[in-house]
């Protein structure tokens, strides 16, 4: 099954390799991992996108709760929340494929950030499902580059992880 | 009061009241070792290798309450120092590693001696710092003993470049500390508490499983009046030997791979098995799927979240320190009016005695030859069960476990999660400065004694009066062992050819030697080594049988109840 783990780390040096290494030694799987400081400086925040049985993820959160710089776990895919993930990608756009990519990326409420006489580049942001649905849509001869960021979730109305 | 870093970390060291420091000399850590050469209330005891450093102060740890401290230098010190650190990673050792590091400016620029220190260790400490200001030198040193000491304890590294070290600040120790993001769960929830206080008293047959943690608790008062309160079977495994006084009716002996016939079958077909500081090993339930087979409920005690339902599904979990769930335990059962089933519970204890009259541990002694476990046995005789017995690992530590009674706890220091040969002589020479009324007596093999035979020059400097009992069967006796079970009797590369006359070794260092051949003088040889030569280091080098194998044994991958009980069921 697939899960959402979202935690709070102090912002020190090596605190992400703290946890990635925990992941690899005890072969969990990761699917996606973004990081990035908090509104407090002192903290970052993590979201891990990863796969196991109800064990294992007992056991991930477990483990992660156990490093010492970790201040919060919490699975946010065991409730209500929200899942976005920002994608670039370039396309080749020449002749009669700008008008397609262009129309394609409307239907998608994706931008255009970028142009030139033969190329595009479109961000879209998006749940996963949407992401890899526009990935579909678009010629895979016409994709030059694709860039994603890997998820970020947050727990719907009330849920708040805080310290 | 304006410091200079060397000289904070030595007065983080004083603050916490730091008798001995095991280390070694180099480069990068040359400002720390001026800094504890101008004060005498730390003492530095210099081994002979980094590994018996680290090896060393984990055993100074094991045998007190204290944390263990070792110092060494960047590059080679602190990778030789890995194997003692993971060491006690594995076993919930508290120790603080002081690593020497290159200077600031050149970490990262492949510098003489420079390695990655905090990224090698990283997975096998329970937390690591590089400090890169002089100013965090002395919260980042009272972190490193508070996370060392509280909740599951572990080894912690300060990684200290070398300018960091020469630079100054005022120097103020903080007296409190506190962290958000490390709160360990002291006190058990009540409430699973009163479950698991119900749940044993309905049991029809109850089993109690301690391990490490009950030692590491300081719990073997409270685990022996719940025991002897309910009328219970237990068990104590490697780690937790001495939990429970081995001469007790109540004892089983250990479980798991090479524990007792009666143990293992107690385990297994429990109905309610207490589990308190103890991880469920491999080396324990044997084939898990095997275990679960037997239905039963499970309370497991554990100061770990992780450990708990990690390897086996756990009905009660407790979260807490063992010692504060134990008298809760014990507080609400004597509160409380009701108490086991006597009829259940005599119908239990007469299948515990049959099992138990099976005498598993029964040997074939030799009037020819010495039989390793009749050493053992003269071992726990001459001392009166009142030594501290470090081992190595292989046969010769089964043995010792087996045949030693640990009647108290920090009395048996080995490596038991890493399985590390050549941890026996450091820890003997940890244990023996933290208590040096008390005798100390090394159980090894002719291999693993090899992995730190230089420590008996450490040992002739700071007059350390071990008893080394090497039980020289010529071989990588464990791995024979396995050999001649498993693979078809092809001992590949498991005979230890070429050794030096122990004795004489010993003797070269200044120390007392011995070759004991016959059984006849194993008692004399030991009396004298702990008589005569009460105030020296004797090499009791121990002739034994080299076909011995140690039983009873529950192969890799079997059941529990599937054990091997001796050669003849082969
Ligand atoms: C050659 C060889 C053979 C072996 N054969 C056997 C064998 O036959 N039988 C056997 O038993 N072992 C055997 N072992 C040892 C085995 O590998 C494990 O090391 C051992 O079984 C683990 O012991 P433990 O479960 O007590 O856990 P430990 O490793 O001692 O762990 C302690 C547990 O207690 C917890 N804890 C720590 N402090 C506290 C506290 N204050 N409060 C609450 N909980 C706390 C920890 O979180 C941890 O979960 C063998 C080892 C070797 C090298
Ligand atoms: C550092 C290390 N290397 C290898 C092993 C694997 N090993 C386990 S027991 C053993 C043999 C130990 O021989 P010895 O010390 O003579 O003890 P014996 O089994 O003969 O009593 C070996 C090689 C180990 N545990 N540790
Ligand atoms: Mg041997």
């Amino acid at each position: 099954m697939r899960h959402v783990i979202s935690l709070l780390i102090e912002n020190e040096s090596g605190a992400l390799s703290r946890v990635s290494g925990l992941f690899s030694a005890r072969g969990y799987n990761i699917e996606s991992l973004t990081v990035a400081p908090t509104e407090d400086l002192s903290m970052s925040r993590m979201t891990i996108v990863t796969t196991g049985s109800d064990d294992i993820i007992e056991q991930i959160t477990k483990q992660l709760n156990k490093l010492v710089e970790v201040v919060k776990v919490v699975d946010i895919s065991e409730a209500a929340h929200i899942e976005r993930e920002l994608m670039l990608v370039k396309v080749r756009a020449t002749g009669k494929d700008r008008e397609e990519i262009k129309r394609t990326a409307d239907i998608f409420r994706a931008h255009i950030i970028d142009v030139t006489d033969a190329s595009y580049v479109v961000e879209l942001t998006g749940n996963q499902g949407k992401l890899d649905a526009f990935i579909g849509a678009i010629d895979p001869a016409l994709i030059l580059e694709t860039v994603r960021s890997g998820v970020c979730g947050i727990g719907r109305g009330d849920r708040v992880l805080k310290v | 009061m304006v410091l200079s870093g060397a000289e904070i970390v030595i007065r983080c060291l004083q603050e916490e009241k730091v008798e001995y420091v095991f280390g070694y000399p180099g480069g990068a850590v040359l400002f720390l070792y001026d800094a504890l050469f101008q004060q005498d209330k730390v003492r530095h005891v210099l081994v002979r290798h980094e590994q018996a450093a680290v090896h060393a102060a984990d055993g100074f740890a094991r045998s007190t309450e204290k944390v263990g401290v070792a110092l060494v230098t960047s590059g080679p010190g602190a990778t030789n120092a890995v194997t003692g650190i993971a060491t006690a990673y594995c076993d919930s050792i508290p120790m603080v590693i002081i690593s020497g590091q290159v200077p600031t400016a050149a970490i990262g620029q492949d510098a003489f001696q420079e390695v990655d220190t905090v990224g090698i260790t990283r997975p096998c400490v329970k937390h690591n710092f590089l400090v890169k200001d002089v100013r965090d030198i002395a919260l980042t040193m009272k972190k490193a003993f508070y996370l060392a000491r509280t909740g599951r304890p572990g080894p912690v590294l300060v990684d200290i470049p070398k300018d960091v070290t020469m630079q100054r600040c005022e120097f103020e120790y903080p007296k409190e500390i506190s962290m958000r993001s490390y709160n360990p769960v002291v006190k058990g929830h009540s409430g699973q508490i009163k479950k698991a206080v119900q749940l044993l008293l309905e049991a029809k047959r109850p089993m109690i499983y301690t391990g490490g943690g009950v030692v590491l608790a300081n719990a073997a008062e409270q685990i022996t009046r719940l025991t002897r309160l309910l009328g219970y079977p237990i068990t104590n495994t490697l780690m937790g030997l001495g939990g429970y006084p081995f001469g007790d009716r109540q004892y089983l002996g250990m479980p798991g791979m090479h524990g007792t016939f009666e143990a293992n079958m107690a385990m297994h077909y429990s109905d309610v098995l207490l589990a308190v500081g103890a991880r469920f090993d491999d080396r324990v339930i044997g084939n898990p799927a095997h275990f679960a087979e037997e239905p039963r409920k499970i309370i497991h005690i554990d100061i770990d979240p992780s450990s708990i339902s990690k390897r086996v599904k756990v009905d009660v979990p407790i979260v807490g320190d063992v010692r504060e769930v134990l008298e809760e335990m014990i507080r609400q059962l004597e509160a409380g009016e009701a108490r086991p089933n006597p009829d259940a519970l005599a119908t239990w204890w007469k299948q515990v005695e049959e099992w138990r009259s099976r005498r598993c541990m029964a040997y074939k002694n030799s009037d020819e030859i010495i039989k390793p476990q009749f050493v053992i046995q003269k071992l726990w005789e001459v001392t009166g069960g009142e030594a501290i017995v470090t081992s190595d690992v292989g046969q010769h530590q089964m043995w010792a476990a087996q045949y030693y009674g640990f009647d108290k706890p920090r009395r048996w220091l080995n490596s038991g999660g890493l399985g590390t040969m050549g941890v026996g002589l450091p820890y003997a020479m940890g244990a023996k400065l933290a208590n040096p009324d008390m005798p100390v007596a090394c159980v090894t093999g002719e291999a693993s004694i090899q992995m730190n035979i230089q420590e008996l020059s450490t040992c002739r400097q700071f007059r350390l009066p071990i008893k080394i009992c090497n039980l020289n069967n010529r071989y990588l006796g464990m791995v024979r062992q396995w050999q001649e079970l498993f693979h078809g009797g092809r001992y590949s590369e498991s005979y230890m050819d070429s050794l030096p006359d122990f004795a004489k070794l010993a003797e070269s260092y200044g120390h007392v030697g011995i070759r004991i051949d016959r059984p006849a003088d194993v008692e004399g040889a030991l009396r004298e080594a702990f008589t005569t030569y009460k105030n020296e280091l004797v090499f009791l080098d121990f002739q034994i049988d080299a076909t011995e194998n140690v039983y009873p044994m529950v192969q890799g991958g079997k059941g529990l109840t599937e054990m091997i009980l001796s050669a003849e069921d082969l």
